[in-house]
């Protein structure tokens, strides 16, 4: 019997046609997805990465439902260039607690992956409101809506908590504290700064927006945007640990 | 089994269903008053309008119709169902213009930025979800529903299981479409590229898949034919795995089950790498074995000359569907993903290339003997065109995962250009020529309203397409190239901005091009609409005693 008399099995069988799709578009999936889930070396050993702080959160909630991820990328290749551009190239224990991850996949704007602490709070109040205020030649939308929409610190811990189920390391201490913690990232006058702090290390607390009262979409985003790509000192990054 | 004295009663479908989407509707309005966001108040509401309007379709539906339910056969024919097809093909034909448009419009943004207007729901971030999904999986989609429905009635001599499933399949299907589009513009998203419908789109989504899936395979299991038809297997592999990876990339924890709001299970690395298999087959399964299957019915037909090679057919079935699977981490060269997978998915990737050529090859070489026909027929034109993109395309594909080629090409335009010269030349086109192939068959109309407009539709779309196409290949490549310029000295030659502003005079080709695209749509859905407003019957017979092959 010919190998194409015995693929009649297939022709003349749905069941066995529908079982063997399964089993062979299985293969693939399989043997590239589950070893990420156990080799060791897929994340990097670094010191620095931590969950993200109420505010950041809420921040990066606003760039998740903004589309950013469209045209902004959150991963810098090991090439020349980018790395003379952006910075060092991104590890993955850098994004290792975000759900879901941010690398995207086409750079309209330029990559976001180290954009902390390189422009001023006021440059990005400015550039999200009115991009081409600062780049004339920017093709980005403007954001004015951020600075209205005030963020409601009630509802964050919920969100941590959620996180928590998935595998991101919130204390208890922290979604306790997550609304307190919200508003105090977002105002150096708060009594709460100081626990806020000791909660989150190299938190950046600013008011981000310039703005008094409660925070609102702007500050939450400005606070993400000044985070990324900060948390891992690359003097003390031990790179040939991590060679893989 | 119809026998005039049989009392009315509803069928355990019927009733069942009511009594589920009644229940539905009841626990839509309480999750519309408990809702902790505004997006999830609204679907909330819609899913209970659209529960009311479905029991009440239903029970309207039970009072109008005979006692007995449509037979199988008539006179030993047998009794094709033809609604939901003549549904999913107007939809396609709405959708398709409704994403041609949006696409035109997110294009122009890029060249015109105030085109945004600052304004939440009309900013190009959430605009682009809204055409991706429109164009792939509400046109397209509902081409595949559409065009499935059929061959697996023709090609198995069988009417299509159920009564009231392939209805639920299809308008269910499309409610997902609508959930799914207007939550991108109020903000809903989970931000996954082919994957950004939120917790509850998702679970209603996979409902309608699994009774889609059902539908098909009962359908294929009465056939009366000995053999499933070559077109059916890519049918089935299409579903199966676009279910397989709809599950695998979207299992997310809602914060709160009156909220729109979840958190994806998978983190970082191993979220991107899911993505990325679920994306690069959302391409394969969706966008291209379920078009092939459409190709492997419709051309022979159309062309009237049998498949080229029966065996050719089998090798490129399951070469395609082993070899795609793999292909996801191209997605993803030179990121934090380990070089194992990198390179496993490069390996793949070209790989895939033969099994592409040899169905482009098995569909071109259908035309064989045939070859006039593409002078005077303008559908079958259309058809045959496709697989030649879809030749272009699967070879810039292989090409593109080379990770020194990806080192240039990821990132920029020429992955779009890549996407559309796909997406437009082989998706777009095989679907036109289905679309006019499939119009005057459920609607049992002799033929096209005109042929002259198909040729028009072909022309300027095609000139649309190449613009597209060209403007994308120099522009992604220019600013590939600009990223990695050096000064003799040594220092990076451009900033960013420069390269941004160098893209401008293409991104208005690119939206021109997009344009003229739309306008062929146009020219189509007047040519459908009038196939059926005014195009001369087929045969003198009721719609329910539709002759067989």
């Amino acid at each position: 019997m010919s190998f194409w008399t015995r693929h009649q099995v297939f022709e003349k069988n749905s069941i066995i046609l529908v079982v063997g799709i399964l089993l062979v578009i299985a293969i693939g999936g399989l043997v590239e997805i589950t070893p990420l889930f156990y080799l060791k070396s897929t994340i990097e050993k670094v010191d620095g990465v931590r969950p993200y702080t109420p505010l950041e959160l809420a921040g990066r909630n606003v760039y998740v439902r903004e589309g950013c991820y469209l045209c902004h990328s959150q991963m810098i290749r090991p090439l020349r260039d980018e790395v003379e551009r952006y910075g060092h190239f991104s590890l993955a224990a850098e994004s290792m607690f975000d759900h879901p991850f941010q690398w995207g996949s086409k750079r309209t704007g330029p990559d976001l992956a180290r954009v902390g602490a390189k422009y001023s709070d006021d440059w990005h109040v400015t550039h999200l409101t009115n991009p081409r205020a600062i780049v004339p030649q920017s093709v980005m939308p403007g954001y004015p809506f951020l600075s209205r929409n005030e963020l409601d610190p009630d509802s964050i811990a919920d969100h941590m908590r959620t996180l928590r189920t998935v595998g991101v390391p919130y204390t208890d201490d922290q979604i306790a504290s997550a609304g307190a913690d919200m508003k105090a990232q977002a105002d150096p006058e708060n009594a709460g700064t100081d626990a806020f702090n000791k909660r989150y290390a190299k938190a950046v607390v600013r008011n981000f927006d310039g703005k008094a009262g409660t925070p609102t979409e702007m500050d939450a985003l400005i606070a993400y945007l000044q985070m990324l790509g900060t948390l891992v000192d690359f003097k003390i990054y031990n790179e040939k640990a991590n060679l893989r | 089994m119809s026998q005039p004295s049989i009392s009315k009663s509803m069928t355990i479908g019927e009733s069942g269903l009511a009594v589920v989407f009644a229940v539905t509707a009841f626990l839509c309005v309480i999750a519309s008053a408990k809702a902790l966001d505004a997006p999830f108040a609204f679907h909330a509401a819609l899913g209970a309008a659209a529960s009311l309007a479905a029991v009440f379709v239903i029970i309207n539906r039970y009072l109008d119709r005979p006692a007995a339910l449509p037979p199988q056969e008539i006179n030993g024919r047998p009794n094709y169902n033809m609604g939901p097809i003549k549904f999913s093909s107007f939809m396609a034909m709405f959708w398709g213009i409704a994403g041609f448009l949006v696409g035109l419009i997110i294009a122009s943004q890029l060249a015109w930025p105030a085109l945004n207007f600052d304004l939440p729901w009309t900013s190009f971030g959430r605009l682009r979800p809204l055409h991706t999904s429109a164009v792939i999986f509400a046109f397209g989609g509902n081409v595949l529903l559409a065009t499935s429905f059929y061959v697996v009635q023709k090609s198995c001599r069988a009417r299509l299981a159920g009564d009231l499933a392939p209805w639920f399949v299809v308008v269910g299907y499309n409610f997902f479409i609508l959930i799914a589009g207007t939550g991108y513009l109020l903000g809903v998203t989970q931000s996954k590229e082919y994957a950004e419908p939120e917790w509850y789109a998702d679970l209603w989504l996979t409902i309608v898949w699994v009774v889609y899936l059902l539908v098909f395979l009962v359908t294929i299991i009465k056939r009366k034919e000995p053999h499933i038809f070559v077109a059916n297997w890519f049918y089935l592999a299409f579903i199966v795995t676009i279910a397989v990876l709809h599950l695998g990339n979207n299992p997310a924890l809602p914060v709160s089950v009156f909220g729109s709001k979840s958190y994806v299970a998978w983190g970082g690395i191993q979220d991107a790498m899911f993505q990325w298999w679920y994306g690069h087959n959302a391409v394969g399964f969706f966008l291209t074995a379920g078009f092939l299957a459409i190709m492997y019915y419709f051309i022979p037909k159309r062309a009237e000359r049998p498949i080229y090679s029966y065996r050719l057919s089998i090798i490129h079935f399951w070469a395609l569907i082993f070899l795609y699977i793999w292909a996801g981490p191209h997605h993803l060269h030179y990121t934090a993903l380990p070089d194992w997978t990198q390179t496993l998915g490069m390996t793949f990737s070209i790989m895939l290339w033969m099994p592409s050529w040899g169905g482009m090859i098995n569909g071109l070489m259908t035309l064989s003997g045939a070859w006039d026909k593409l002078r005077t027929d303008p559908v079958l034109r259309m058809l045959v065109v496709s697989v030649a993109f879809y030749g272009m395309s699967t070879f810039e594909g292989p090409m593109m995962s080379i990770k020194v080629v990806n080192s240039l090409s990821h990132y920029t335009d020429w992955t779009i250009g890549h996407v559309h010269s796909g997406a437009l030349g082989w998706v777009g086109f095989v679907s036109f020529g289905a679309l006019y192939c499939l119009v005057p068959w459920a609607w049992n109309r002799k033929g096209l309203y005109s042929l002259k407009l198909v040729n028009w539709h072909f022309w300027v779309a095609t000139l649309g397409i190449v613009l597209y196409i060209s403007a994308m290949w120099v522009s992604g490549i220019l600013q590939g190239l600009m990223w990695r310029a050096y000064t003799s000295l040594g220092f990076l030659e451009y900033s960013f901005i420069e390269t941004v502003e160098a893209m401008h005079p293409f991104y208005i080709i690119r939206a021109a091009g997009g344009g003229l695209f739309l306008i062929g749509a146009l020219i189509m859905a007047y040519n459908l609409w009038m196939t059926v407003r005014v195009g001369e019957a087929e045969v003198q017979m009721p719609v329910a005693l539709q002759p067989a092959e």
